[in-house]
C-alpha cells in the first residue's frame, strides 16, 4: 500500500446524480477505492462544508472529480474552488463535459424558465406569483441564494479542465480504468478525453450496416425494430455515427438508438451538425419537395441532434433577443 | 464602430462549377454586386456541412448563402445537389429552433450561365440582411452573465 493516501473529491454541480450512481455502481471495488483514496469531499455520501473545502491550502486535492453543468452562480463559484484547490480537475459525465440535459435549457433563458415553472406550468400553485429572487430581505436579516444563469455552460467553459469523462453516465468499468490510470500515474496529456475511444459508436455496435436511404424517420414508439439491422438504416435517428465509443454501444444492444451521450468523436467539431448531416444526407427523395416532407418529420431538430451537445455546440444557445 | 451605419457580413459557399463561374463572370462583366458578400468556394454544395453554416453565424456572419447546380441534371459530380437539398431543408428548421430569422439563410442554385441572377441575388440578400440588423452572436456568447 501507498504512503499516501490519494486525496478525492467529488461534487456534483447542475446534475441528475445520475454520475454519483456511476460511482456506487463501481460495487466492491468502491471498497478498493477507499483503501487507496481519502475522500475529502463528496456531498452525497460525505459530511463535509464548503468551508472545510475552502479551510484546505491549494493544490490540496489530487484529483477532483467535477459532475453537472454550470447553472447558477453557486456552480460556477464551486467549479473556481475546486480548481483552486485541486491539481487535477476532472470534467466527469456529460453535464460537466458537454452540458448534457440541462444544456438543453439553452434554448430558453431565465425568464422564461421561471415563468413556466412558478407561474404557468399546470402544477404550479403560486397565488401570489413568488419567484426566486436572489436576495430577500427579512426579519432575521438578509437571505442570499444563488443566482440562476441565463446560459447553461460546461466546466470548461468557466474553468480550465485537466481531463474529461464522458457519458451519461460515464460507464463504471470505463470509470474503473481512469482510476487505476490516475493510481497507477499513468494519464495522457492535459485535455485528453479519458474513459472513451476513439473510434464511434457504430464500431461496437451489433447491428449490421447496409446502404441507408430513409424514407421515413420514425420516432422509438412507432416501431418495432429489427434485432440485427442497422437502426438508422430503419428509420431510427440513432446518434451512433457522430458519437464517441466506449459505452459498448448499450442502447443498441438492447435496439434502442444512440442518442449521443459521449460526445462528439475526435475531429467532431459540432456533434449535432454531425448528426444532421448524417440523417439528411441519407434521405431517399430526389425531389426538393419529397426531401422537404420527409426531413419535416423530425419535429424537434435540436432536441434529436443536440440531445447532450447543445451548450458546448457552436452557437451554444438559442439567439437571446436582447444581447 | 456603434455610430456608423449597420454593413451586414455575408459569407457565400458556392459550387465551384455553377454559382462561382457565375459570380465570376458577373465580377469580370462589371455587373454591380455589394463587396457585403465574402465568397467561399467549395468544390460542390454536396460537400458543405452544416457545421460551416452554423460556424459562419457563431463567428460573426449576419447572413449565409448556399447555392450551387440546378438539380437534377447540372451536378458536375452527377448527385452531389442532390445532398444539398436533402440537408438544406433540415438546417432551415434548426436555424429557426436556434431563433435565426428564415431571412438570414438562403440556399438555391444558380448555373454558370446565369450571372445577372446571381448579382441580382446578392443585391437583394443583402439588402434583405440590412433589413434584418446585426445578429451579433460572437456578442452573445461574450457576453457576462447579468
Amino acid at each position: 500500500m501507498a504512503k499516501e493516501k490519494l486525496k478525492l473529491a467529488l461534487y456534483w454541480a447542475a446534475s441528475c446524480g445520475g454520475c454519483e450512481i456511476t460511482m456506487v455502481e463501481l460495487r466492491e471495488k468502491l471498497l478498493v477505492v477507499d483503501q487507496v483514496a481519502d475522500i475529502l469531499f463528496w456531498p452525497v455520501a460525505v459530511d463535509t462544508k464548503y468551508k472545510d473545502v475552502e479551510a484546505m491550502p491549494d493544490k490540496h486535492i489530487d484529483v477532483c472529480l467535477f459532475n453537472g453543468a454550470i447553472r447558477t452562480s453557486e456552480n460556477e463559484h464551486l467549479a473556481h474552488l475546486m480548481r483552486k484547490k485541486s491539481k487535477v480537475l476532472v470534467a466527469f459525465g456529460s453535464c460537466a463535459c458537454e452540458g448534457c440535459m440541462p444544456g438543453l435549457a439553452n434554448l430558453y433563458n431565465r425568464q422564461s424558465i421561471f415563468d413556466y415553472v412558478y407561474l404557468e406550468s399546470p402544477s404550479a400553485d403560486n397565488p401570489n406569483k413568488v419567484v426566486p429572487q436572489t436576495t430577500n430581505k427579512m426579519a432575521e436579516g438578509e437571505i442570499q441564494i444563488p443566482k440562476f444563469y441565463n446560459t447553461v455552460k460546461t466546466l470548461a467553459q468557466v474553468e480550465d479542465v485537466d481531463y474529461f469523462i464522458p457519458g451519461c453516465p460515464p460507464q463504471p468499468p470505463m470509470v474503473w480504468s481512469v482510476i487505476e490510470a490516475i493510481l497507477a500515474g499513468n494519464l495522457p496529456p492535459k485535455g485528453s478525453v479519458v474513459g472513451a475511444n476513439e473510434k464511434t459508436v457504430c464500431d461496437e455496435c451489433k447491428h449490421e450496416r447496409k446502404e441507408k436511404a430513409i424514407k421515413q424517420f420514425y420516432r422509438i414508439y412507432e416501431i418495432i425494430p429489427s434485432t440485427t439491422q442497422c437502426l438508422f438504416d430503419q428509420g431510427i435517428i440513432c446518434a451512433g455515427p457522430a458519437t464517441r465509443g466506449g459505452c459498448g454501444a448499450l442502447c443498441t444492444k438492447v435496439d434502442m438508438p444512440c442518442r449521443g451521450c459521449y460526445g462528439a468523436p475526435p475531429h467532431v467539431v459540432d456533434q449535432g451538425a454531425a448528426l444532421l448531416s448524417a440523417a439528411s444526407s441519407v434521405v431517399d427523395a430526389d425531389t426538393e419537395e419529397e426531401a422537404r416532407r420527409i426531413v419535416n418529420q423530425i419535429s424537434d431538430p435540436i432536441g434529436t441532434f443536440y440531445r447532450f451537445g447543445l451548450a458546448t455546440s457552436l452557437l451554444h444557445r438559442a439567439r437571446l433577443t436582447k444581447v | 464602430m456603434s455610430n456608423t451605419t449597420f454593413e451586414p457580413r455575408v459569407i457565400a459557399f458556392l459550387c465551384n462549377w455553377c454559382t462561382y463561374t457565375a459570380a465570376d463572370a458577373a465580377g469580370v462583366a462589371r455587373m454591380e454586386q455589394p463587396a457585403n458578400v465574402d465568397v467561399i468556394r467549395v468544390m460542390c454544395t454536396g460537400r458543405i456541412e452544416p457545421m460551416f453554416i452554423l460556424k459562419a453565424f457563431s463567428e460573426g456572419a449576419d447572413g449565409v448563402i448556399v447555392s450551387g447546380c440546378h438539380p437534377p441534371g447540372d451536378c458536375h459530380y452527377t448527385n452531389g445537389n442532390f445532398k444539398t437539398f436533402r440537408r438544406m431543408p433540415l438546417v432551415e428548421n434548426l436555424l429557426a429552433q436556434y431563433g435565426i430569422d428564415k431571412g438570414r439563410f438562403h440556399w438555391g442554385w444558380i448555373s454558370g450561365a446565369e450571372a445577372p441572377k446571381w448579382a441580382e441575388l446578392s443585391r437583394s440578400f443583402t439588402e434583405q440582411v440590412r433589413g434584418l440588423g446585426p445578429l451579433s452572436w460572437k456578442t452573445q456568447l461574450a457576453s457576462k452573465e447579468d
